[in-house]
């Protein structure tokens, strides 16, 4: 199958730093793939420049077609001046106030549509963004660190979302994140950034590689446990693997 | 009410109707400063309309495009700080204005009506003037509404989803531009970034979705503009500054509720 997004060769520079040199890979459809890199590694400035948001120095980005794409940022700042709520905010993208519903309800943030967006957590915060990502059918999801700002159960919760939406919708997913363990579970595939791509490939294969281990140091495996319960956004006891059913 | 009264009144409400949706996004987009730049470059537009022999509200309009424009790109260069570079342009553009307007040979200039505002004297031309530019305001705002709101909120999310950013973005400096220019009879150069703050911040703890602070701004707007004439008149006191120092008033009262 002809690969969605083909990423060429792609050079940043800024003044004399070198932001990216040479990146080059390819994006299935229905693929989920997640950049992880230490901060300053350039993640966010190629998936800017992917985006179209900014130019690069050399390269090329080349999409099949033209491919719908839904975008969420790393952050959203809104100035406590501005009364916006959750609904307003998503009819931003989408004017049809059914849609609207659907989407907070696939993100599992149905209860927040008039809530003032200045209120919310950070969990609630990134679906509501998801949401709006999602308003656009998106064939192509590009999430920028979509779990910042989230508590660990609630990143796991996250990350299981974003699986679950690339089985329902097909869509591919490419994401930012800076977490490799959390992130193992829900990813194809990985590629360690740090201006140029240090290793790739399946998530088990890119963790014992040694560029990856040199980038981030050799760590203890983090300590996990299993929950015979988990929590709802509305804090309603849900059973395990039942989530935002 | 008397009968000199109605014409001034008339002009100020025009301009007290766009100060709430025009306000509200310099509230928002935190372009208070820019504004108050752009205002003081006002003079600069008057002078250059006397030199050219141009009716100096159509060289105001132009001269606050040319700066808005310019400020954007220079801001986008980040050379400086955003707030430094006003600084900078904010008061050279004023010294240079009024030092233009000195140089001009044989104009006598009622400077302190191009500073505090003139309202008393505005002639029935100028209303329809006023008006005429309002509802050019108001036209743009409520077309462009929902991708102005957009790149407030996030603009790189809103050029994600195909807002012509930098289209909107100059589109927004238009409608400043001429509310200056309008609003310059009404309170003067000085005073008109107050004309857009105080309104909308008056009606932001009253509102609940952007569309009703931007109309509860116009309300607000319009009492002060009300007020202001009115204690002007029967305190005799400087037109300008009585609204400015109404809508204050009533921006303290509006502190009283408890805000949402």
């Amino acid at each position: 199958m002809n690969p969605l997004l083909e990423v060429g060769g792609i050079g940043l520079t800024i003044g004399e730093r070198t932001i990216l040199t040479d990146v080059s890979f390819a994006l299935a459809p229905g693929e989920i793939v997640t950049l992880i890199g230490p901060n300053g590694a350039g993640k966010t400035s190629l998936v800017r420049i992917i985006l179209g948001l900014r130019k690069a120095s050399s390269g090329t980005i080349k999409f099949r077609d033209k491919v719908r794409i839904g975008y969420m940022p790393q952050k959203l700042h809104i100035d406590n001046t501005l009364p916006l709520t959750v609904s307003a905010f998503l009819a931003l993208a989408e004017r049809d106030a059914r849609k609207r519903d659907q989407a907070l309800d696939k993100v599992g943030a149905g209860h927040l549509g008039q809530q003032p967006l200045y209120n919310l957590s950070g969990g609630e915060t990134q679906r509501v963004l998801l949401a709006r990502a999602l308003l656009r059918e998106p064939e192509l999801l590009v999430l920028d660190e979509p779990v910042q700002g989230v508590d660990v159960n609630g990143q796991e919760a996250l990350y299981q979302l974003i699986g679950q939406i690339r089985r329902e919708s097909g869509c591919a997913i490419l994401m930012i994140s800076h977490d490799l363990h959390l992130v193992m579970a829900a990813t194809d595939r990985v590629l360690c950034l740090n201006h140029h791509i240090c290793c790739h490939g399946s998530p088990d294969a890119v963790s014992s590689d040694p560029a990856y281990r040199e980038l981030f140091g050799v760590r203890t495996a983090p300590y996990t446990h299993h929950h015979d319960h988990e929590h709802s956004l509305h804090g309603e006891v849900k059973p395990v693997g039942d989530r935002h059913a | 009410m008397p009968e000199v009264l109605f014409m001034p009144l008339l002009a100020g409400l025009g301009v007290a109707l766009v100060s709430g949706p025009l306000g509200a996004f310099v509230v928002w987009r935190r372009m208070a400063y820019f504004g108050d730049t752009l205002a003081h470059t006002a003079l600069l537009g008057v002078a250059a309309g006397l030199w050219l022999s141009i009716a100096p509200g159509l060289t105001v309009i132009g001269v606050c495009l040319l700066i808005a424009i310019a400020l954007l790109f220079l801001q986008q260069q980040q050379v400086l700080a955003a707030d430094t570079l006003l600084g900078i342009l904010s008061h050279v553009s004023l010294a240079l204005g009024i030092i233009a307007m000195y140089l001009i040979p044989g104009a006598r200039l009622d400077l302190e009506s191009l500073l505090f505002g003139d309202l008393l004297a505005v002639s029935r031309g100028e209303v329809g003037g006023i008006w005429l530019a309002a509802a050019m305001v108001l036209a743009l705002l409520y077309w462009l509404w929902t991708p102005l709101l957009a790149i407030t909120v996030h603009e790189d999310l809103a050029r994600v989803e195909g807002v012509r950013v930098g289209a909107v973005k100059t589109v927004m400096m238009l409608t400043l531009a001429l509310v200056i220019a309008i609003a310059m009879k009404v309170v003067g150069v000085l005073l008109i970034t107050a004309m857009m703050v105080i309104p909308a911040a008056t009606a932001r703890r009253f509102s609940r979705h952007p569309s009703q602070m931007a109309m509860l701004g116009s309300v607000a707007g319009t009492l002060a503009v009300a007020a202001g004439i009115a204690v002007s008149w029967f305190a005799d006191t400087p037109v300008g500054p009585s609204i400015v120092l109404c809508a204050g008033l009533l921006f303290l009262l509006s502190l009283g509720k408890s805000g949402h």
